[in-house]
């Protein structure tokens, strides 16, 4: 029998965006506020459950052509980058580098390296995540 | 005077906890416990508003819209589980 659930598919259309708005926030906050890259990843890879609950596999993965397992390796691949950039300027392993920069749109903006490793930690949970939610979901 | 209206909410907010883990318990059907739940998670969503006015901070409001949406997905997964037997579906048209 076919369920017709026009309200959940309707409102998850909606609520997606809302999600996915509130983990970039959560992202780029993670500096100066509580936040940071795995809380933006757990919420990013929950807005995308929430599509997966409201369409079936099929679907999202025709939205989101995406290989997840993937991601995880160009995450982990920012991290470890973000921390060998150091040793170029003969500088220790894992040391950051910040400072001021100007930028055609946003003006003076701050910038610091911690930010790249942040984006590795957000790649790499959200195909963790991802991965692990699709594979029990795949099997019958 | 504010704190204590403050704790006084609080400590209704937590009765009216107690009464929804009691149904939670209680509940003679699995809809009742998923709305329980629900509403735990709405009231929690109360005593931490509360509790970061009485801390004076603004550090938990994240939290409050983490929560509210992690009890919608969990409501949804629940309710679907209930609906169609399965969670996520492979292909919807089939």
């Amino acid at each position: 029998m076919k369920t017709n659930d026009v309200i959940l598919q309707t409102t998850s259309k909606v609520v997606f965006f809302m999600i996915v708005l509130f983990a970039i926030h959560l992202f780029f906050a993670g500096h100066y506020n509580p936040g940071g890259g795995f809380v933006g990843g757990l919420m990013t890879s929950g807005a995308i459950v929430l599509l997966l609950l409201a369409f079936d596999i099929k679907t999202v993965v025709k939205g989101f052509p995406i290989d997840y397992i993937i991601l995880v390796g160009i995450g982990l691949l920012f991290a470890v980058g973000t921390a060998a950039g150091s040793l170029l300027f003969n500088i220790p392993f894992f040391t950051h580098a910040f400072g001021d920069v100007t930028l055609p749109v946003l003006g003076k903006t701050s910038l610091h390296t911690a930010m790249l490793f942040d984006t590795g930690v957000y790649l790499v949970v959200i195909g963790v995540t991802m991965t692990i939610i699709q594979t029990i979901g795949e099997s019958e | 005077m504010l704190e204590t209206v403050m704790q006084l909410s609080l400590v209704l907010v937590t009765i009216a906890m107690i009464g929804f883990v009691y149904r939670l318990i209680k509940g003679p059907s699995i809809p009742d416990r998923i709305v329980a739940l629900d509403a735990i998670g709405i009231t929690l969503v109360a005593m931490i508003a509360i509790l970061s006015m009485l801390l004076r901070t603004n550090a938990f409001l994240d939290v409050i819209l983490l929560l509210g949406i992690l009890s919608f997905i969990g409501t949804t997964a629940f309710s679907k589980f209930l609906e169609k037997g399965e969670i996520i579906e492979n292909d919807r048209n089939r």
